[in-house]
């Protein structure tokens, strides 16, 4: 099966609304789909993890520079 | 075998929704959070954009509270719904510009057809009577119940012992006689619960969960609807609320002036909306200006930045106007003294 990547935009959103949007989008995903979500809030960097932790989907890979967070997310089950 | 029943309990990120959750799940329900995002929470905003704000620790509270009680927790965004509520409260305002019943009757009811959609039993909620003046009496609970739609299918754990049985207790889905009857703005009961379930970590806010029940942001949204002349707001700008210094010399204008490097970054996306003022010869602060300015104002509104820069006190300042398409220009001025920016200009 072929695994979607899709990135969402977050960028100047700030805390819940980029986990909201995340969210959304995963909803539109299939389980193994990756998300590449952008940020500019730091507080994703808390707050996608332990949404993630709670609904059973896994990040894989997490990066900041240039007041840009970066988070990118395994679609589970 | 009985049905495996299932609840949804309205998580705020504070310990009586916590507890009212823990509760119910003890009972065997099977128990998922929501949490409503109006634009006016609290939770994240004020942290994610300030720099100094390092007492609290950095997390979503409803998230974290999920977490703890290993439950699923569904963030819903009632942003564009929730302006009805604000706007034209049926049962008012409270001390603020916090329509606090009005907007628990229309959580109930949004958690209603959540459980509607998604095959769900019932509701929960951590309503102590007595708790909130305005939401959480005796005499309010029948109307939230019955105005939300939600009528017997909203239980309320931490105080049931008090108020007449719900369909969970009738049904026996829960069992009643392990269900509270706290009352009061006494907190010891819940921590001495919390001591009970070996809960140690949990969110004490002290003014509450929502931004509407400040003095000086309330004062800011009616500061904000007197301007335009109609009680309206977007997104945007109910979040720039929360951010900066907010000066009003003159009716028709307000510079938004950034406290600390934090709320400048959030305020340097908003360049392409509104005229944007700093200080090129002295650091200091960026500032947005809200409203129609003439060049006279512009000058004006310069002098009103340079006062909050290093070069406060210096005869003359470079101050850098950047204007929505970008070009910028740069005008000299006599930074206004402490005096000529009097206490009435902050909003």
């Amino acid at each position: 099966m072929q695994v979607l990547k899709e990135t969402l935009n977050a960028r100047r959103l700030l805390c819940p609304l980029p986990v909201i949007r995340t969210q959304d989008k995963v909803k539109q995903l299939q389980p193994g789909d990756l998300l590449e979500v952008i940020c500019t809030d730091p507080g994703v960097m808390h707050d996608i993890p332990a949404w993630c932790r709670i609904n059973g989907h896994t990040v894989l890979e997490t990066s900041s520079g240039n007041h840009e967070y970066i988070i990118t997310i395994r679609v589970g089950e | 075998m009985s049905k495996q029943r299932k609840a949804v309990a309205l998580i705020s990120g504070g310990l009586d929704s916590m507890l009212a959750a823990k509760v119910i799940m003890e009972q065997g329900v099977h128990v998922e959070g929501i949490n409503f995002f109006t634009g006016f929470c609290v939770e994240g905003h004020t942290h994610a954009i300030r720099e100094h704000n390092s007492s609290k620790p950095n997390r979503n509270n409803a998230l974290w509270v999920a977490e703890q009680l290993g439950i699923k927790l569904h963030i819903v965004d009632v942003i564009e719904e929730y302006k009805k509520v604000l706007i034209n409260p049926k049962h008012g305002y409270g001390t603020h510009m916090n329509p606090c019943l009005d907007c628990k009757i229309f959580m109930v009811n949004k958690a209603k057809q959540w459980i509607v959609e998604n095959g769900f039993d019932f509701i929960i909620t951590g309503e102590v009577i007595g708790q909130r003046p305005m939401s959480q009496t005796k005499s309010k609970m029948p109307i939230v119940s019955k105005q939300s739609g939600a009528d017997d299918l909203l239980l309320r754990p931490m105080c049931a012992k008090n108020l007449p049985s719900t369909l969970p207790e009738i049904e026996g889905w829960v069992d009643r006689e392990k269900l509270y009857s706290i009352t009061g703005r006494s907190r010891k009961p819940q921590m001495e619960m919390a001591r009970n379930f070996g809960i140690e970590d949990y969110s004490q806010p002290a003014g509450g969960c929502c931004f509407l029940t400040d003095k000086f942001y309330s004062a800011k949204l009616v500061d904000l609807w007197k301007s335009q002349g109609t009680k309206d707001y977007e997104l945007d700008d109910i979040m720039l609320l929360k951010v900066g210094r907010h000066i009003r010399p003159k009716p028709h204008f307000k510079l938004i002036i950034a406290r600390e490097e934090g709320e400048g970054r959030f305020l340097q996306g908003y360049k392409k909306e509104f005229i944007s003022l700093y200080c090129s010869s002295h650091p200091g602060p960026l500032a947005l200006i809200d409203g129609e300015l003439s060049a006279e104002d512009i000058y004006f509104s310069a002098r009103v930045v340079a006062r909050y820069g290093q070069g406060r006190d210096e005869e003359q300042v470079d101050i850098t106007v950047t204007e929505k398409d970008g070009s910028e220009r740069v005008i000299q001025v006599k930074p206004f003294t402490k005096e000529e920016v009097p206490n009435e200009w902050h909003v």
